[in-house]
């Protein structure tokens, strides 16, 4: 394998770190039961604050702690007005998107292109030296690993352990969860909360670590995406990984073919994310799919479809009210 | 009983008003800027001379015809965000009808304007579409089309429509002015622009309140399994919807081209479309309440970039205070029903 | 374990769901609590498992009065309830089904889990594979896996409601065994029930519930004749019916298998002629709304051919059969029949499919809504809120928006929640139909009101179709036997 391919595939890693972080948050908040739609106006403004933050002090942990703290506040808004009053979970996210942005640019404005700090690369010793897997994912910096981590333990959080059983339960059947002793609107305000933060922490991972420093709109997009991601991941932390690498991927490949054929106009590749995530949704959620597995012979087509198709939880947007 | 009800109404949003005013004050003092200066700076930006006014009625333009739009899509109970990419594809369609024809002003104004109704519909429409036969939500759907919208916009701009001279961000080269919107005595504002999003409103609040259409649209928005056993086809009213939304949010988009640019920019919208959400939401989706709160919302609009000019700020204050307000209004009227619930309860 | 509950009352608005409810459970037995739909079954059972709180009354458990507060409460307390339509969660596996909602500790404990799991369900007879997605199972597998998740909490007092309805006979004689075994463990179990064949051949012990109070309560063994009339009350001399000659066939059912969700029902055959009515009876969710549904093209049968006036109607879009002059009334009036925040005007408006002009002429729907609430005798004005009238208003509103000619109207518990004067006065209305060659098919949980109401009378009891029964000829007690499951018998 070249080292240029190896270096891609680096970036790729790298630069999908962001959506990881805002995917898997989403999806622990999804899988609650509740609509975070704010994403995308929540990731600019902790991507500002932690900015802002890391350049004052000159901390990149405040930086963190500061955007966390920022997307879980915005969650708490949602949670309060979704879960406590029983509001419409779409009309606030989209309000909240629109409001947080312009805030971004309203409070971000003095320090658009100032030079901050960043995240330093830090190569694991030993695993670095691996073949293939030694510089693609273990020649990164914290942020990434920190990813992984995610990853990993969001998925043994949500399928493994007993509270995970119950995040599932209150978004697939609050009233069977209800009847197993769990309190389910505290727990969906909680995991709204912990999902928001995450949404935080990858509009840091972009200011502090991916696209340094901070401009108007500065991840504008971004969150569209990472929401998107979740529906295409069908809600699985595993899948919604590997969503926000195959974007990650197609973006870097993107990136190349814009080096490779320099005839192509640049605005393919501007649109290009977007018609992605149309026909990735027309395929998971459209009767498309089902056309072309008509195709297949019957045993395949089932175990395909159970690997491409899934239902949001069934719970999803509903408020839960106790008899 | 109906009276009290209103006047609490109006009470519980000139009171979340009043707490949007006093959030937006503490984030001013919070950056160290005099609140009441950049309060005055934000009015006088706005009103202070005819041609400011002017300015704003320019802006109640696109925003109107869209907000008219969206009574129409929200009352079938959907979201189409993709509105903000069916003004720009009206702009995009009122550009073509204009470097592809060349007529009197007569002719070539409403050619040039059904054009940009048209280009705003079939980009509603697809939205429309892929959610009755794909299954696509209209959020995601509509907000890719916009990405996809911008992206088009620019690929023109600096591809097969730029200037003789060189692509820059300025747009495309200026139309020829026999198809510019006449303007009212050197103001930017145009009285036939002006006269579209009125007869666009009238035309909606007409639809919604006096047509048979507008009523099945109704009810499909309130109960679409209900519309549907009552005899109602609910796929044909929401494609409908879709495309009435579309087609005056492509108006306004045409009407920003050759009554306000004379040419095709980057960002011919500006964010109207999302906007209008914001109007409409604040109206509580009663056509009544959407003009003079996009009238306010244009004010805002049009007053905040002396922010920039004079105190350094940035002008993303005026979208600072319009969200806050409608999210408290949300928030308000949210609580207050929770309460004559609590209430009711007992 | 000895449970008692002491003049239980549960009031929901104006309605005494439970009125004065006093009950005692032996351990070591099997205590059937019977009634029809409405009599208060399922309100006593959930305030017992702590899902509904109680108004007034009191519940002892062992001898002790208690406070059950909430299910968790419940099973704390040693009693587990088995719903109708299981509680518990299709999109997991049945591992999780099982192990969600053990302690509140971070481990899952799967091997072990796993293993008491296999255990029991070996113990029970029950097969069991604990990592398949509980969505494949069938009704009567899940209602397996609750009674051992139940049984593993510790539960000693196991309430099933419903729980024959929707699964086969096999897992029904495994479901008996199963409860017999439990109660010779000294467990005590609540069987709740409608089906007299069941109540018959398990319980120890019946309590018979009617309008929310105790109408009697049984020794075993039973006799059926004596459970019916303390269910439906004494047999009522039938009313004067009025004659109303039938006429050409309308409808046809010609080997029509439906397909349900839990079940399908096999080869209906059935003519429904002009100004004909006929009474479907059952207990509800035994087939008949699937029935009705398919009548007006909401739902498409699998096989068979279904006619109107002779011609095959399958495959027709339901709004091309309302144009054909059916139509369908649902019984949730507000979620189905009638569009909430939309006024009588209004619904005027929408309805008139022949005379929809494009502008609403306001004054003329006005006029037209003020003819119809004083020819239906509607509280209410034009412009009233439809959800503000009451349900009786509401019914009348939605006969009266029904097109002036119908072939034939399919009806789902026309008179239910209505109050006596209303519901005649339904049926006078439905009578006019008749007279004008309308064939009306309806279904009722009230067998008062389908014996005096309709012609012929066809019952569902789980999955099954029973009949024609003449309704002239037929009794209360033939009819609650049938839906019993014991028609065979008498027959």
């Amino acid at each position: 394998m070249n080292n240029e391919l190896l270096r891609t595939l680096a970036t790729v890693v790298a630069v999908s770190a962001p959506l990881v972080y805002a995917g898997i948050g989403e999806t622990l908040t999804e899988k609650a039961g509740v609509i975070n739609l704010s994403l995308d106006g929540s990731i600019l403004l902790s991507a500002m604050g932690a900015f802002a933050t890391a350049y004052l002090t000159g901390s990149l942990f405040w930086g963190f702690v500061v955007a966390a703290l920022i997307g879980a506040a915005v969650a708490a808004l949602i949670a309060f007005a979704s879960i406590s009053l029983r509001q419409d979970q779409v009309a606030v996210g989209f309000v909240l998107t629109l409001l947080c942005a312009d805030l971004s640019s309203f409070l971000g404005n003095p320090f658009v292109h100032k030079p901050g700090p960043a995240i330093p690369n830090m190569p694991i010793p030993i695993l670095k030296d691996l073949p293939i897997v030694g510089p693609i994912l273990f020649s990164q910096d914290l942020v990434v690993y920190g990813s992984f981590l995610l990853i990993l333990l969001s998925w043994l959080w949500t399928f493994k352990t007993q509270p995970g059983l119950r995040l599932q339960g209150i978004g697939e059947r609050p009233e069977a969860a209800f009847a197993r002793g769990t309190n389910v609107n505290r727990l969906r305000f909680f995991y709204t909360v912990l999902g928001g933060a995450l949404v935080g922490i990858a509009g840091a991972a972009y200011s502090l670590d991916i696209k340094l420093g901070w401009s108007h709109n500065h991840t504008a997009g971004n969150g569209w995406i990472a929401l998107a991601i979740v529906i295409f991941g069908g809600w699985h932390p595993l899948r919604v990984a590997f969503g926000a690498y195959l974007f990650g991927g197609l973006k870097a490949l993107g990136s190349v073919m814009q080096r490779v054929a320099p005839g192509v106009p640049t605005q393919i590749f501007q649109a290009a994310p977007f018609a992605l995530m149309i026909v990735a949704l027309l395929l998971v959620s459209g009767n498309v799919l089902d056309r072309l597995l008509a195709y297949l012979p019957r045993r395949t087509r089932q175990r395909v479809t159970s690997l491409v198709r899934s239902s949001p939880p069934a719970a999803l947007g509903k408020p839960f009210v106790e008899e | 009983m109906k009276l009290p009800r209103q006047l609490a109404d109006i009470g519980l949003t000139l009171g979340s008003v009043l707490l949007a005013i006093l959030v937006t004050t503490l984030i001013l003092i919070a950056v160290g800027a005099p609140p009441g200066e950049a309060y005055r700076n934000l009015l006088a930006g706005a009103l202070e001379s005819p041609v400011k006014l002017a300015d704003v009625m320019t802006a109640w333009v696109p925003l109107s015809l869209a907000s008219a739009g969206l009574l129409i899509t929200f009352a079938a109970g959907l979201w189409n965000i993709g509105i903000e990419g069916q003004i720009v594809m009206g702009a995009v369609a009122a550009t073509w009808a204009v470097r592809l024809f060349d007529l009197p002003s007569l002719l070539y104004i409403p050619v040039v304007l059904l054009a940009g109704m048209a280009g705003g519909l079939a980009w509603a429409v697809l939205a429309g579409v892929l959610k009755t036969h794909g299954n696509v939500h209209e959020i995601f759907g509509g907000l890719g089309l916009n990405f996809i919208a911008a992206a088009f916009t620019n690929y023109l701009i600096f591809g097969p429509w730029r200037p003789a001279s060189r692509a820059t961000m300025s747009g495309t080269a200026p139309f020829p002015s026999t198809v510019w919107l006449p303007n009212l005595g050197g103001l930017r504002v145009s009285p036939l622009a002006l006269l579209a999003a009125l007869i666009g409103m009238i035309a909606v609040y007409v639809a919604l309140r006096g047509t048979s259409w507008g009523l099945k649209l109704k009810a499909v928005g309130k109960n679409s399994r209900a519309s549907q056993l009552i005899g109602i086809d609910t796929t044909r009213q929401m494609l409908t919807s879709f495309a009435i939304c579309g087609a005056l949010a492509g108006l306004g988009g045409a009407i920003q081209t050759i009554g306000v640019y004379h040419r095709l920019i980057p960002q011919i919208s500006g964010g109207y479309g999302y906007l209008a959400i914001l109007v409409v939401l604040l109206a509580g989706m009663r056509t009544v309440w959407v003009p003079p709160i996009a009238f306010f919302f244009a004010a805002v609009g049009v007053g905040s970039p002396r922010l920039e000019l004079r105190m350094q700020l940035d002008s993303s204050l005026g979208g600072v205070l319009q969200g806050t307000i409608v999210l408290f209004v949300l928030l308000a009227y949210g609580l207050r029903v929770r309460l004559a619930e609590r209430k009711s309860e007992r | 374990m000895q449970i008692e509950l002491r003049n239980i009352h549960k009031h929901f608005g104006p309605v005494r769901a439970n009125d004065g409810i006093s009950l005692r459970v032996q351990s070591g037995t099997i205590h059937g609590l019977l009634g029809e739909n409405g009599a208060g079954k399922s309100t006593l059972m959930k305030i017992l498992s702590g899902y509904l709180s109680l108004d007034s009354g009191q519940i002892l458990v062992k001898g002790r009065p208690v406070s059950i507060q909430s299910p968790a409460q419940g099973i704390r307390h040693g009693i587990g309830m088995l719903h109708q339509d299981p509680l518990d969660f299709p999109a997991m596996r049945v591992l999780d089904n099982f192990l969600l909602g053990r302690g509140s500790r971070l481990r899952q404990h799967r091997a072990r889990a796993k293993t008491e799991l296999l255990q029991l369900a070996d113990r029970f007879g029950f097969p069991m594979d604990p990592e398949e997605m509980l969505s494949t199972l069938s009704i009567g597998e899940r209602q397996q896996l609750e009674i051992l998740r139940l049984i593993s909490l510790g539960a000693e007092t196991l309430i099933l409601d419903e729980p024959t309805t929707g699964i086969s006979t096999p897992q029904k004689v495994q479901l008996f065994a199963t409860l017999h075994r439990l109660a010779a463990e000294g467990r005590s179990v609540i069987f709740v029930s409608h089906k007299l064949e069941d109540a018959e051949e398990l319980c120890h012990r019946v309590t018979v519930l009617r309008h929310g109070r105790v109408s009697g309560e049984i020794e075993a063994p039973f006799q059926s004749a004596q459970l019916v009339r303390l269910m439906f009350g004494q047999d009522l001399p039938p009313s004067e019916r009025a004659t109303i000659p039938t006429g050409q066939p309308v409808l046809q059912l010609d080997h029509v298998t439906l397909p349900g969700p839990r079940f399908s029902i096999p080869n209906i055959s059935m003519t429904i002629r002009a100004g004909e009515v006929i009474g479907l009876a059952g207990i509800e969710g035994s087939g008949q709304r699937l029935f009705l549904h398919a009548c007006v093209g909401l739902v498409r049968p699998s096989s068979g051919q279904i006619l109107l006036d002779g011609q095959d109607m399958v495959g027709q879009s339901y709004h091309h059969l309302l144009k054909s002059g059916m139509a369908f009334l649902p019984a949730n009036r507000l979620e189905e029949g009638l569009v909430e925040g939309l006024t009588l005007a209004e619904h005027c408006i929408l309805t008139d499919r022949e005379n929809m002009p494009f502008f609403v002429r306001w004054s003329e729907a006005r006029e037209k809504a003020r003819q119809k609430i004083s020819e239906y005798n509607i509280q209410g004005t034009p412009d009233s809120p439809i959800e503000s009238l009451s349900g009786g208003n509401q019914q009348r509103a939605l006969l009266s928006l029904l097109p002036s000619h119908l072939r034939l109207l399919a009806l789902e518990h026309p008179t239910r929640g209505l109050d006596v004067e209303s519901a005649r006065w339904v049926w006078d209305m439905l009578q006019q139909r008749r007279r004008q060659g309308t064939a009306i098919v309806f279904t009722s949980a009230d067998l008062d009101e389908i014996r005096e109401r309709s012609e012929r009378i066809y019952v569902f009891s789980g999955g099954n179709l029973s009949g024609p029964v003449d309704a002239t000829e037929t009794s209360t007690t033939e009819l609650g036997m049938m839906i019993g499951g014991k028609a065979y018998e008498i027959a």
